[in-house]
């Protein structure tokens, strides 16, 4: 479980998150959601230590990462896997290569045994036999299913994921989604997205922080929100004709 | 560099020279960046300090035209010239512009990708990974290309001189066989270990602290070669009066 009390975060004066508080279950997928510019990707960054809050704290099972010290932060760093926004997987490297470079980095397993777990990963987001490809030989959604391949590598208790659906078709991004539902649920991670694609807060929505204008807003699930009366998130939610249609239906 | 970014260069060596994750995987990164910036380089470096040498030898036999000077001093000249200024400035300079690009590049690259915010969140030391093998390979080859450019330069102004009929063989010989000092090759060496370094370092951390996307890359490559050569132009004086 992850747990964020209190976050505040400045830049050059201009304050980005203002006060967020919130809870991350393991084995349920948890939902940022928020317009642009709302904090959601700031409050990520400063989740898994990219960015250091002005102040409040972030628990991961109880250990405040915030103050940690760098050798510290490796520790808790381990078991984090993380999905970028732009896949942000290393040009020079084939695929395979991307998935073996943490079992490289933090494991004494020999050869034989990470191409092993580079096969497994590859297999479970359906990219078997891709091995030798290089990332810029990919397309978007391939690069996003070797991104969750590299993240789930190390077998990670924490998985964040920076707007997995960015630049994809909606049938792709389904894809990527129920990959990431399958496992959350399947490693009981404690997995954390932030979005703005409506059909993700629908589909994959067990838990959803929405914010707004660097404060949160409301907070429930999927089936809570189209039962709301906030403003901000209705008119975030429910901002085309058709999703104001179906909140209708609901 | 103003003060601030000086401050900012200096906590990120601190980084880079944080103890690795595991020292196998760095020499390997070692070993590939030797062979971009030594062997990858060889080739031009060849080139400038022939031509350079040949240059040298012609335009001291054109200013030194006079009885009352033997020509040997031609070949003294040249022999000094290369080793101390020639070939380890000009050869800093060309690898700044050659290598210093590269890696700001590609690190400046990296940044806008997120790759070296996926290392971090790897537990990686990014800086360490990305930068440390860089620098290690700017201070051992850089001084290695400068024995070969220093030869070669030589061996140019040689071939200069014998083409053109300004010096003869016999003379150029002499001229560099004579009064040769050999602590101007420690002088040249300490030169290209310090200008190796800055090569790899300056351009990193420009490309380290890059932010945007594609333009702003570009630009801190063009002033990540700009700031080596200036450095280089400083350092180049400093190390020479405090060793000459």
């Amino acid at each position: 479980m992850i747990e964020i009390k209190d976050i505040y975060k400045s830049f050059y004066g201009s304050e980005v998150l203002k006060g967020i508080s919130g809870k991350f279950e393991e084995g349920v997928t948890n939902l940022i959601i928020g317009g642009s510019g709302s904090g959601k990707t700031t409050l990520l960054k400063c989740m898994v230590g990219l960015h250091q809050p002005d102040s409040g704290s972030v628990m991961y099972d109880g250990r405040d990462f915030t103050p940690m010290t760098y050798e510290q932060r490796i520790e808790v760093r381990k078991e984090i896997g993380m999905l970028f926004q732009g896949s942000a997987l290393f040009d020079s490297m084939t695929v395979e290569e991307n998935i073996m470079f943490p079992l490289n980095m933090f494991t004494d397993q020999n050869r034989k045994e990470k191409l092993e777990r580079v096969d497994f990963c590859l297999e479970r987001v359906n990219l078997a036999g891709k091995n030798k490809l290089f990332p810029a030989e990919l397309s978007g959604g391939m690069k996003k299913r070797v991104g969750i391949a590299r993240a789930i590598s190390m077998n990670p208790k924490y998985l964040f994921c920076d707007e997995p659906n960015s630049g994809l078709d909606p049938k792709t991004s389904i894809v990527i989604d129920e990959l990431i539902q399958e496992i959350t649920e399947e490693y009981k991670t404690t997995t954390i997205v932030v979005t703005h694609d409506m059909n993700s807060v629908m589909g994959i929505g067990d838990y959803i922080l929405f914010l707004h204008e660097g404060k949160k807003f409301w907070e429930g699930s999927n089936k809570e929100i189209a039962h709301t009366d906030i403003k901000e998130l209705n008119d975030f939610v429910f901002a085309s004709r058709f999703m104001k249609a179906a909140k209708d239906k609901f | 560099m103003n003060f601030t970014n000086f401050g900012r260069y200096i906590l990120l060596l601190k980084s880079v020279f944080r103890r690795p994750e595991k020292l196998k995987i760095y020499l390997k990164e070692i070993a590939k960046q030797m062979d971009y910036v030594g062997v990858g380089s060889l080739g031009l470096i060849a080139i400038i300090s022939t031509f350079i040498g040949a240059v040298m030898t012609l335009q001291i036999a054109f200013q030194l035209v006079s009885d009352f000077i033997p020509k040997t001093i031609i070949g003294s000249v040249n022999r000094d010239s290369s080793i101390l200024e020639l070939s380890p400035t000009i050869s800093a300079i060309v690898l700044a512009g050659k290598i210093g690009s590269a890696i700001s590049s590609e690190i400046g690259s990296m940044r806008v990708t997120e790759q070296i915010d996926a290392l971090e969140i790897m537990g990686i030391n990014a800086p360490g990974y990305l930068i440390l093998p860089k620098i290690i390979s700017g201070i051992t080859m850089v001084p290695m290309l400068v024995i070969i450019s220093m030869f070669l330069s030589i061996t140019g102004g040689y071939i200069g001189g014998s083409v053109s009929g300004a010096v003869t063989p016999a003379e150029y010989i002499q001229g560099i066989t004579t009064d040769f000092n050999p602590y101007t090759i420690t002088v040249a060496l300490v030169k290209a270990f310090v200008f190796g370094f800055i090569i790899t370092s300056v351009p990193a951390y420009e490309g380290f602290y890059v932010r945007g996307g594609a333009l702003e890359v570009s630009q801190a490559s063009t002033r990540a070669v700009v700031i080596s050569c200036i450095s280089i132009l400083a350092c180049d004086y400093i190390v020479t009066q405090l060793l000459l």
